[in-house]
């Protein structure tokens, strides 16, 4: 009665085996590495760029252990941290500004492991340090700044159609229009009602003042600060990859919140005045008057023509661009790539709220064949993006950048000039940061406290219930190892708490196996033969340690839907522990067992204390 | 090796009044420290800073306490924690100052005052997210306990649920009372100890009474004080040696874990101790005294056949 069909003992052994594959790689521990990602969407992650990354250590006669490419890049593993630190300034300087080139470090496991998908857990920032921050985005900024931008596109809109208005100005987030009479508020109301549909308008008759106050609609609201959020954390990816970060997290929390996660920045000072940095676009005419060899060339020294500016474009060509502004980045309300549709050529098509287009229209005008630059500034720091031909003059709002290379750097310049600013303000509301030494001493606490438990269980354990306490102190370590196992495989995040909670949950996963035994025990104590006993042992345990089992799973799921941090590693880690340990002791002690006794014709005792 | 060789079942029922009251005492000391004292809530609740530097050599709380009062910031603590060089500094929060601008002054000024400092944990928490973190930490205990309860009924009957959901809340209470008391801080870490442990002493409540089940179809004659009292003897045995091996595994956290698991385990350890307490002398006569009998569990196990299958 106390065999397993052959099928269970090979579940158990496929498990097992499973179960050591996929914990290896937290064996091998890390070495220093270089991580080399693509900061632009032009440029591509390849083979080929494996080929130049290897070119390039080669040439610079830098050892390396291994060099390999994967979804987040060409990673490649020094021995020690000079040569790590020494390669990344070599391949910067080498790759230039279109890849990021970060400090990491990773797994020494073979590359076969890595081939199957099995990597070493995935450490919180608490255990190997780095920088966390919570960002709390203004959105009422954000539509304070939308009602801003109304402001001028009524006034345009209502002298065009000829409306007579006394005034327009911004209200909260309500635009308001006064009108002298009903009739004009009336002509008003129809224009701009049929002109933005994304408002809601209202008339107020207050005696002389005859109001129309116009408010975004919900959905027009909820639009606008969806489109906040995303841009915001654009603009932060772009930031972050500047900070050199290897596995950066930037994620959307909540309606009006964002996570940044930095492992291994140290430098928090400097994270948050990169992150916290505000980038603004500038339109601005070239000098043409100015751009011939000889004044370029004395400019490119120092030597600057007055009310001019030099910059060097992107594809290496110097320019001198007028220092007058004609048209600010926050007149631009959306920018996306397309095609021109005469000759096919890749463009940038950029929206101009009203006002916008009105200066536009003007500046366009009085410069056609003459080029206009378009200037990312970020830190004090301005860029020339591109300094296409005016071919005519513009208007309406809809302008065409052209002199893209390709849909690639289209997409590129379009999402600088959405993602160049931030949509709205944002305030960091939670920073919890962790120096590395911190880090590595919280792993070393986590293991040493699993470690020395571990092994107070299993002496007790095994003196408590000789053979039968062994068998559940080997249940206990196929926990430990399927719970490694699933951790690394799942790359759920490791916390401290998360360590706490393995600790915690094999100290309480003994309970299932105590359960067993006590069980046995009492069989035998009310007489029955012991090859009974361990079958009543098992069977009648079993609901016990279901019951508990998913009551303690209640308690984890509850943690984990709503306890944040530290809480919810702990949950995680706790919940697939009860999961596992299901397993390990009911299914993995059973086999034990019934390999040692199943197959004897007779006992007369059990090695049970 | 068998520590509890108890031939007859101790009875444990007639002691109820005892048991309870001393609960009640318990449990009524542990209210009065929390109106009284209060809890003493980390950064995580109440908002603010806190600081973890290190110094190579002992480090000169005089000095870091100038240092930081020169930043104009008179409520901060600085206390020395683990050895005489870890120093820990809380700052409380300052309405006109961001909490990433505070940290990074405080920064600059010990850096002013003793280069050598250094940074091992930084934690600031705007008091908004600290009044989130607090809400969601009190819906999570409350969702907990609906769950269990709710499972418990289901499976069990609603005396049991309830019995052992008043058990469960005892153990929290003195938890909170016992950090009350001596002011432990009340962090995030420690709420992750006080929810494990209300899972986890649910699991003896349902050891006992899944006994107390079993035990009214097996034993027919016997009354319902008596089917208790054989119920907590025959478990006492694995309640008594799954604590003990638990109870190894945090003392381990205990003296390893260093400073963010100590609170953590010392309130795994309140937990686990009451927890055995509780779950035998407390769930067990709260069923009794709300009337468990033999005919409404019976009910509710001919409702799930399949609990009644390792019947022989």
């Amino acid at each position: 009665m106390n065999r397993y069909p052959l099928w269970k003992y090979l579940l158990v052994l496929i498990t097992l085996v499973l179960g050591v594959v996929y914990s290896l790689p937290n064996l091998f521990g890390e070495s220093p590495a270089v991580q080399v990602s693509t900061a632009k969407s032009s440029a591509k992650l390849d083979p080929a760029l494996l080929g130049q990354v290897e070119d390039i250590l080669k040439q610079e006669k830098i050892t390396y252990e291994a060099v390999f490419l994967d979804t987040n890049g060409v990673k490649v593993r020094f021995e020690n941290a000079d040569t790590q630190i020494n390669a990344k300034d070599v391949l910067q300087g080498k790759l230039g500004k279109d890849y990021v080139v970060a400090l990491n470090l990773i797994s020494r496991s073979p590359s076969w492991l890595r081939s199957i998908g099995a990597l070493p857990m995935y450490l919180g920032l608490d255990l190997r340090g780095g920088v966390h921050f919570l960002l709390q985005v203004d959105m009422k900024a954000a539509l304070d700044k939308a009602a801003e931008r109304y402001v001028g596109d009524f006034r345009s809109a209502l002298r065009k159609e000829r409306v007579a208005y006394m005034g327009v100005s911004r209200d909260g987030q309500a635009v308001q229009v006064r009108f002298s009479s009903a009739a004009e508020l009336e002509k008003g109301k129809k224009i701009l009602n049929k002109e933005y549909p994304d408002l809601t308008f209202r008339d107020i008759d207050s005696g002389n003042d005859k109001l129309l106050i116009a408010t975004l609609n919900l959905q027009a609201q909820k639009r606008i600060q969806e489109f906040a959020l995303k841009q915001n954390i654009q603009t932060l990816h772009n930031r972050v990859n500047e900070l050199g970060v290897a596995e950066p997290i930037i994620q959307q929390q909540g309606l009006d919140r964002i996570v940044i996660q930095l492992p291994g920045v140290q430098d928090t000072a400097k994270a948050k005045e990169i992150l916290g940095r505000t980038a603004t676009l500038e339109i601005r005419m070239v000098d043409e008057e100015k751009s011939d060899m000889t004044t370029l060339d004395k400019a490119s020294k120092g030597q600057v023509p007055f009310g001019d500016e030099y910059y060097v474009e992107r594809n290496g060509q110097p320019i001198l661009v007028k220092k007058n502004v004609v048209l600010t980045g926050d007149y631009i309300t959306d920018a996306g790539p397309g095609l021109d549709q005469q000759n096919g050529e890749s463009v940038v098509h950029v929206t101009l709220d009203a006002r916008g287009a009105r200066i536009f229209k003007q500046a366009t005008k009085e410069n056609v064949g003459k080029r206009m630059a378009i200037l990312l500034i970020e830190k004090g720091q301005a860029e020339v993006i591109t300094a296409p031909v005016i071919r005519e003059e513009i208007g309406g709002g809809r302008v065409q950048i052209s002199g893209m290379a390709n849909v690639q750097e289209a997409t590129d310049v379009s999402l600088l000039l959405r993602a160049g600013a931030l949509a709205a303000p944002m305030d960091i509301i939670e920073e919890r940061t962790v120096g590395p030494s911190m880090g590595e001493e919280n792993i070393k606490r986590g293991w040493h406290s699993t470690l020395w438990g571990f092994a107070a269980i299993a002496v007790f354990m095994i003196i408590y219930y000789m053979l039968f306490g062994s068998v559940s102190v080997l249940a206990l370590g196929v926990n430990l190892l399927l719970l490694t196992a699933v951790l690394s495989l799942l790359q759920a995040t490791l916390t401290l708490p998360g360590l706490a909670a393995i600790a915690l949950t094999l100290g309480m996963a003994i309970d299932a196996n105590v359960l067993i035994n006590e069980r046995i025990r009492e069989e035998l104590r009310n007489g029955n033969t012991p090859q009974a006993a361990i079958h009543a042992g098992y069977d009648r345990a079993f609901d016990t340690i279901l019951d508990s089992n998913v009551t303690t799973m209640i308690a984890g799921l509850a943690l984990f839907m709503f306890g944040s941090g530290p809480v919810k590693g702990f949950a995680v880690v706790h919940v697939l522990g009860i999961l596992t340990s299901m397993f390990s002791a009911v299914v993995v002690s059973r086999a034990l067992v019934n390999l040692i006794y199943g197959y004897r014709r007779k006992i007369s005792k059990l090695s049970i204390g | 090796m068998e520590i509890f060789k108890i031939k007859k079942d101790i009875p444990f029922m007639s002691y109820g009044r005892l048991t309870t009251a001393i609960s009640l005492i318990t449990f009524l000391l542990s209210v009065f420290f929390l109106a009284h004292r209060g809890l003493n809530l980390g950064v995580d609740f109440t908002g603010g800073t806190m600081m973890e530097v290190s110094y190579p050599q002992a480090a000169d709380i005089g000095k870091i306490r100038e240092a930081v009062d020169s930043v104009g910031l008179k409520d901060a603590t600085v206390q020395n924690f683990g050895t005489s060089r870890d120093v820990l500094i809380r700052l409380p929060l300052k309405p006109e100052l961001s909490i990433s601008a505070l940290s990074e002054q405080v920064l600059t000024a010990l850096q002013k005052a003793d280069p050598n400092v250094k940074m091992n944990r930084v934690e600031s928490v705007g008091a908004q997210v600290g009044q989130e973190l607090y809400e969601n930490g009190a819906l999570a205990l409350l969702l907990v306990s609906i769950g269990i309860m709710a499972y418990l009924a289901l499976r069990f009957e609603w005396r049991f649920a309830v019995a052992a959901v008043i058990a469960n809340m005892h153990d929290v209470v003195i938890i909170l009372g016992f950090f009350a008391f001596f002011q432990w801080e009340f962090n995030l870490t420690v709420l992750a100890a006080v929810l494990a442990v209300l899972g986890y002493s649910v699991n003896e409540s349902v050891v006992v009474f899944d006994r107390v089940r079993e035990n009214f179809r097996k034993m027919r004659k016997a009354g319902v004080q008596e089917v208790i009292n054989n119920a907590i003897t025959r478990t006492m045995s694995r309640t008594v040696i799954t604590h003990f091996s638990t109870q190894l595994m945090v003392l381990s956290m205990l003296f390893f874990g260093g400073e963010v698991l100590h609170n953590f385990s010392l309130a795994l350890t309140i937990g686990i101790l009451f927890g055995i307490y509780s779950s035998v002398l407390v769930a067990s006569p709260i069923a009794m005294y709300l009337g468990v009998s033999r005919e409404n569990l019976m009910t509710g196990a001919e409702k799930k056949p399949a609990a009644a299958d390792a019947q022989p």
